[in-house]
């Protein structure tokens, strides 16, 4: 099969979930009499809808080629900090180094990825972007909590950016025997890291009982947790046709997203808590903001592309 | 007078930069005679504010602009007259005899309603200074006009005093409860109350 054939393959299962997805909604929209049901079910609609909108721009983006997938996830980067910012407390002193993150960072860092370049990407944000933003803050002579003001722009940088751009950085890879099929594995990443998301919530809508972190995350259940993870790995498992895995090393770099996946969620739920929030925005109707879509992905990302580098390529 | 398709373009920069989503919380977009008052932090707030609004408001109401700021150079006078439909104000007085509120008495006699900032100038924090008179004096000499509260959110994080680039954050507006007519209140506690009214919606 050539990579194209295994993508329409993989748009044909997506979209009969989906359409599965739609059509429970609509059953239980129907049966349910409750009103927190119901809000549940139509929390449920949004999300499914939501979900409709996110695979069909990404679609698009893929089968445009590597230079729209990038250009996606530069938007991703910027709609991301943009939210990770609008929460942060920050301080009219600090208006320089956020302009540059903004306006010279993000480009930057997904240049280096569009035209190849390794060994910039890999060390560009954590040493000189680490280095260049609180000289930049310097300069305005404001040394009200100098240090955590600084650390926080790092640390939304870092997350937004450095993290995210590691989903793209996938085409970079040289993987033998995979020549030319590198969008199919950003795809599986992806794939896995979202359904691990999605199946937590289900199992955890089902058989939820166990809290598992009431103060950081008053949703997430031990079963939800299990059911979803270990669904996750197994579909993972399923998908290793699409990768240059065999099933096996499929499930276990499934096991590794899926892990990663949700301590991301977990890390990104306590900073918001932190910051005296519930939703990182209100962009995507259901999910929240974009970071609360993309909180899982920004740990999973950077760990997956690292251990297909190790381990894949010469 | 404004010319629709520039002002279009204005309003969709705005919006995808900063988002300037409005908030309704205690009065709704209506029609009919209004000063929206707000606090001021930043060149993007009459812009702000004026974008939240839906379009039909939009045509009949015009913000309050200092002249010495937007009629300086081309490109600021053409938003300003042509894009905003502004009335400017001569922050310095002008001359003894005329009254600078004087264009803005014109506007409400006319009909449009006006978005004004009472502090006078930009502030560097996110709450309000204290309100100079010339809310008072519209208000007393229009007593029909409701007097609409609105908070700008984040504004002063996006383009503070001194900065030129406007930071795309997330930027709200919020409208409040229109401010009740008290009889018998003197300036400064009518100035006051308007000033906490602003604050009670940060």
């Amino acid at each position: 099969m050539s990579a194209q054939q295994k993508f329409y393959w993989l748009i044909a299962g997506i979209v009969g979930l989906l359409l599965l997805a739609s059509l429970s909604g609509r059953v239980l929209r129907a049966r349910l009499q409750s009103e927190s049901g119901r809000a549940t079910v139509d929390n449920l609609i949004a999300r499914v809808r939501a979900w409709w909108v996110m695979v069909g721009v990404f679609c698009v983006a893929f089968l445009l080629g590597n230079i729209a997938t990038i250009v996606m996830f530069a938007l991703i980067s910027f709609f991301t900090l943009r939210e990770f910012i609008t929460l942060t407390p920050t301080r009219p002193a600090d208006h320089r180094s956020l302009s540059i993150a903004f306006v010279v960072l993000i480009p930057a860092q997904y240049y280096l990825i569009a035209t190849d370049w390794y060994g910039l990407f890999s060390i560009f944000i954590p040493v000189y972007g680490f280095l260049l933003l609180p000289t930049l803050a310097v300069i305005s002579q404001d040394t009200e909590q100098f240090l955590e003001r600084c650390s926080k722009i790092q640390w939304a940088v870092m997350l937004t950016i450095y993290c995210i751009s590691h989903v793209p950085a996938l085409l970079l890879l040289d993987i033998p025997g995979y020549e030319g099929q590198n969008a199919l594995l950003l795809f599986y990443m992806l794939l896995v890291v979202q359904m691990s998301d999605v199946l937590q919530y289900v199992f955890g809508k089902l058989f939820g009982k166990t809290k598992l972190a009431p103060v950081v995350s008053p949703s997430k259940t031990v079963e939800g947790l299990v059911g979803g993870a270990a669904s996750a790995t197994l579909l993972g498992a399923a998908m290793w046709w699409i990768t240059p895995f065999t099933p096996l090393q499929a499930a276990a770099m499934a096991l590794a997203t899926v892990t990663m996946g949700f301590v991301g969620g977990l890390v990104l739920s306590a900073v918001k808590r932190s910051l005296g929030a519930k939703d990182w925005g209100s962009m995507i109707q259901g999910h929240g903001g974009m970071m609360d879509r993309m909180d899982s992905v920004s740990f999973a990302a950077p760990v997956f592309f690292h251990l297909t580098r190790y381990f894949f390529t010469p | 007078m404004i010319v629709v398709f520039w002002s279009r373009l204005m309003i969709l920069l705005v919006r995808a930069l900063i988002g300037a989503a409005p908030r309704w919380l205690g009065s709704e977009p209506a029609a009919g005679l209004r000063i929206y008052f707000a606090n001021h932090s930043s060149h993007l707030d009459t812009l702000a504010l004026w974008s939240a609004l839906p379009p039909e408001l939009r045509l009949r109401t015009r913000p309050v602009a200092a002249a010495d700021y937007w009629n300086h150079g081309r490109l600021r006078r053409f938003i300003a007259q042509r894009v905003l439909n502004a009335v400017l104000i001569d922050r310095q007085g002008g001359d003894r005899h005329s009254n600078p509120l004087q264009p803005l008495f014109d506007a409400l006699d006319h009909g449009d309603s006006l978005i004004f900032f009472p502090e006078g100038t930009r502030r560097l924090q996110a709450l309000p200074d204290t309100f100079k008179p010339g809310l008072y004096h519209l208000a007393s000499r229009f007593p029909a006009a409701e007097l609409i509260p609105v908070y700008l959110e984040n504004l002063h994080r996006s383009l503070p005093k001194g900065s030129y680039f406007p930071l795309p954050l997330i930027c709200t507006v919020r409208f409040g409860a229109a401010l009740p007519r008290q009889s018998e209140e003197n300036k400064n506690d009518f100035l006051r109350r308007a000033r906490d009214a602003v604050v009670a919606l940060a």
